[in-house]
């Protein structure tokens, strides 16, 4: 009995102890619920220093889980980071808190281009984040001959050597550009021609991965893929015979922001944290560890100077700087409404096949 | 079981499927030493991703949410299965077979449907998702395990010791507390283990009702191996393995002892 | 009339004491009532739940109408569909299988070892066991990756020339999936095993039969209870598994686990994915009442 006296008292000192560790926590907390592999943990460091607040960052691998999971209820989060079509989705279904850009003082470091675009006009519930494509990536010395077209692809020579991103609207929207169909088709005729076309490529493809595609391409499992241009970065760190390409049939075109989800428990914490980020001392951190396009012009600015070789081969990799050829065969993904659950419906199929 | 030695086939066999069981682990513990980042190839030896991966203030989070909720569960999962365990073995009472039933459903459901039953309802109350929301899961769950297994001991338990005590003039609670659960007591840990357990390593429920800031171990693990393929996971594997080898040596041995 | 009264004061509040220390009904109800509670609240009501939610609609954007409606249940019906839950209860049948073919003569060894050793056995079964299944899943990729350990052990024996491109296949699945519930098989196997007397044996063998027939006719129908509790243990999780497939498979084999996982969290129809959840589950209750009609749930295995 006194055995099972003491070990009772043991847990639950332990117990305390335990609850007790999350009281030596500071005043306030962020709570950021963003891509995985895109926010840098020097900037949150940064920041919980700074202002003493806790961060934590929970991380969603696609837009739709992310709205998947603040549609079933999970509030807490104070910060979001959904994609263009996303922010559009929300808005419509009133999703999204205001933000007063007046009252970010480092609003102005955006580049104008990226402002005020038709998703959000007047930036009233979201700003810029990070912006990118999603194209073909490619090893040029495990290929054979290199890729100009997402057809090239569909060579048996590729056979378990693509990887994709675990995406049905990216890949699925491919497949109907191959076809020469408009990529946010709502066209289920369209829609099984461009599924049956993506079975005849299934064999070439080993994985589909959303979170870390580049490492299939560095490992040199993967000889190509479809992927995001940051993915392309990263891939072309480690390997410098990585290439990125917009293919002539076309390629998408994205911008991802942060928003502020409806009832945020922290609100002024997150205003906080949004003018961090626009911060370009900040904001070039992103930069350096995720090389994805970055909207803000101080900071692409402050790069020049800080780090003259990165600012280099930012400006000459076509995934972080796409020249003007490359972005006019660049399209968005637009929202397709009661369309989604065809497409959905034909992912899950051409993934059983 | 006969004591006849066992042919020679069977004890390679052993050896083989011993080997299959074991040789991953041992990959996974020597390849947390390796110097190459993306693990592919084994380039060279190193202690440095056990420094990363004390530093990693996710996984420390991850750490003390995983522990405080398996403490938790355990406790209340073990207190109320154990009088489940007590009622279904011992008495009759209406409502016997449905009680039953209800209990056997989370282990004949797959945890997958528990996992999404579990959002459904928690978000139909409009209940945060959080710590609280994964802790009242994991009870849900070992209840009926830590009742099986304690139930499972009961078996032969012999009811004259307990009408003695109570002949020489012991009420109910002090039987119960004097010499119930003494005897009981080896059940009631192995169901409290068994909880245990089902809490550390519990992913797909906890995925599916977990919050910010509530992330457990088993979700970082998942959410590493999809990104960031280091040998920190290695390091963190090796630290597991080690634990629970240290953990399952100490039970052997205080069992031991027993005997 | 007035001792009658004092007489009477112990009331009300003895009573329901009383009732609880006399009445072994109430005692049981006592005992059963916290779990009976929690489990209707936290299980049985979320159910039912699941149950309304999958007769009802997709709004547009994700959201649930309340039209009631059978579509999500015709759905189903879709080849599609059928084809995908087919092929979950074939892996789930084939890695229960798999499982019992490998592990029942490991657990037979430990069974029949010696004492000491058995306990030293038995260990090594364990510490897997408790080892997060996540991390033992990872280990498969390391091995079986292109270029990876396997390959490189086969290339080196001579028994392949290229690589394998095992990892992200069905084949890696199946091994993930065997992986994970070996240990939930070997271990009732080896309780039910260890619980023959070997007398029964030897009234066998006095009574003429080989050792093969007496394994047949004695060991193997006695091992049956280790066998039911060992396959509800594996065949009901590994219908549902969503993370072996994701993980090994590249996320490119879809079993009923990941259709249901996406409906919640990616395509967010919540409604199909709770009638499909709930075709999953009737599924299991059926086949394990079936199986445990037939030999009992096995859980006296579990001391």
């Amino acid at each position: 009995m006194k055995k099972i006296r003491v070990f009772c008292f043991v847990l639950l000192v332990l117990s305390m102890i335990l609850t007790a560790c999350s009281g030596t926590k500071k005043a306030t907390t962020l709570n950021l619920y963003a891509w995985s592999e895109y926010v840098p943990q020097q900037l949150l460091d940064d920041f919980s220093t700074k202002y003493g607040i806790t961060v934590n960052y929970d991380t969603y691998s696609s837009n739709e889980e992310m709205l998947a999971k603040l549609q079933a209820g999970a509030s807490g989060y104070d910060v979001i980071v959904p994609s263009d079509y996303t922010v559009a989705i929300m808005i419509k279904q009133g999703m999204l808190e205001t933000i007063d850009t007046s009252k970010l003082a480092n609003f102005g470091n955006l580049d104008p281009r990226f402002v005020n675009r038709d998703y959000d006009p007047g930036n009233k519930y979201s700003i810029p984040y990070q912006w990118g494509t999603t194209g073909l990536v490619y090893d040029n010395i495990l290929v054979s001959s290199e890729p100009k077209s997402w057809s090239d692809l569909w060579d048996p020579a590729y056979k378990d050597r693509l990887v994709f991103l675990d995406d049905e609207r990216e890949v699925i929207g491919m497949a109907l550009e191959v076809l020469g169909y408009d990529r946010n088709s709502t066209n289920p005729d369209e829609l099984n021609q461009a599924e049956q076309k993506l079975i005849e490529l299934k064999p070439n493809i080993l994985k589909f991965d959303s979170d870390a595609p580049e490492t299939a391409i560095i490992s040199g499992e993967t000889w190509a893929g479809l992927v995001y241009n940051g993915n392309a970065s990263l891939a072309l760190a480690e390997d410098s015979n990585v290439a990125y390409i917009c293919p002539t049939e076309g390629c998408t075109i994205w911008f991802d922001n942060l928003a502020i989800p409806k009832g945020a428990p922290h609100m002024d914490t997150a205003m906080l944290f949004l003018d961090w980020v626009l911060d370009p001392q900040q904001s070039i951190l992103i930069t350096k560890e995720f090389p994805y396009s970055n909207p803000n012009k101080a900071a692409l600015d402050l790069l020049r100077t800080d780090d003259p070789a990165l600012y280099e081969s930012y400006m000459a990799f076509s995934g972080t700087n796409p020249d003007d050829t490359f972005l006019a065969n660049t399209k968005p993904i637009v929202d397709v409404g009661e369309a989604t659950a065809i497409y959905d419906s034909l992912w899950t199929d051409f993934k059983s096949k | 079981m006969s004591e006849k030695k066992p042919s020679l086939w069977l004890r390679i066999y052993s050896i083989l499927v011993y080997g299959f069981i074991y040789a991953p682990i041992l990959i996974l513990i020597i390849f947390s030493f390796n110097t190459q980042k993306l693990n592919v190839h084994w380039e060279g030896f190193t202690f440095h991703w056990y420094g990363v991966l004390f530093n990693d203030a996710q996984i420390i989070l991850a750490t003390r949410n995983t522990l405080l909720i398996a403490l938790v569960s355990t406790l209340v999962a073990t207190i109320i299965g154990t009088m489940a365990a007590l009622a279904m073995y011992r008495y009759r009472f209406p409502l016997y077979n449905a009680s039953e039933t209800v209990m056997y459903i989370p282990i004949v459901i797959p945890e997958v449907v528990m996992g999404i039953s579990l959002l459904v309802f928690f978000v139909m109350i409009n209940f945060n998702l959080g710590l609280s929301t994964i802790t009242l899961s994991h009870i849900a769950f070992s209840i009926p395990f830590v009742a099986l297994v304690v139930r499972a001991r009961l078996h032969g338990y012999d009811k004259s010791i307990d009408e003695a005590a109570m002949d020489l003039g012991a009420n109910e609670i002090t039987t119960f507390r004097r010499v119930t659960l003494p005897t009981i007591m080896p059940g009631v840990l192995a169901g409290a283990m068994l909880a245990l357990t089902l809490s550390l390593d519990d992913y797909v429920i906890t995925y599916f009702t977990a919050g910010p800031g509530s992330t457990t171990l088993p979700l970082r693990v998942f959410s590493m191996v999809k990104t960031a393929v280091t040998p920190e996971i290695n390091a963190l594997s090796t630290i597991w393995v080690l634990i629970i080898f240290i953990l399952l040596l100490i039970g052997q041995i205080v069992q031991r002892k027993k005997a | 009339m007035i001792s009658e009264q004092i007489s009477e004061k112990p009331k009300s509040k003895y009573s329901i004491t009383r009732l609880l220390r006399e009445n072994s009904k109430a005692q049981g109800l006592f005992l059963i009532s916290p779990t009976n509670i929690y489990l209707f609240i936290l299980v049985v009501l979320p159910l039912i739940l699941v149950t309304i939610l999958s007769f009802l609609s997709r709004g547009t954007y994700g959201q649930v109408e309340f039209k009631f409606n059978l579509s999500n249940y015709t759905r189903l019906f879709d080849p599609l569909y059928a084809k995908i839950l087919g092929y979950s209860l074939l892996v789930g049948f084939g890695t229960t299988v798999i499982c019992i073919l490998i592990g029942y003569p490991l657990a037979y060894f430990i069974a029949r070892a010696p004492a000491r050793q058995r306990s030293l056995l038995l260990f090594l079964i364990l510490l897997p066991f408790w080892t997060n299944f996540i991390i033992r899943i990872y280990a498969w990729m390391i091995i079986l990756r292109s270029g990876g350990l396997l390959d490189s052990l086969l290339q080196w024996l001579h028994f392949t020339q290229a690589p394998l491109n095992l990892l992200y296949s069905p084949t890696a699945v199946m091994i993930g999936m065997v992986y994970e519930f070996l240990p939930f098989m070997i271990l009732p196997l080896y309780t039910s095993l260890e619980k023959i007397e070997n007398s029964l044996l030897e009234a066998a063998a006095d009574l003429g039969a080989p050792p093969w027939k007496a394994f047949l006719r004695v060991t193997l129908p006695l091992s049956v209870p280790g066998m039911v509790a060992g396959t509800i243990l594996t065949f009901i999780p590994a219908m549902g598994m969503f993370v072996v497939p994701d993980i090994l498979g590249g996320a490119k084999t879809i079993l009923i686990g990941n259709v249901i996982r996406n409906q919640f969290l990616t395509a967010r129809d919540w409604p199909f994915g709770a009638a499909a959840s709930m075709v999953l589950m009737l599924m299991t209750m059926v086949l394990t009442l079936y199986y445990t009609r037939k030999a009992g749930f096995g859980e006296e295995l579990l001391v």
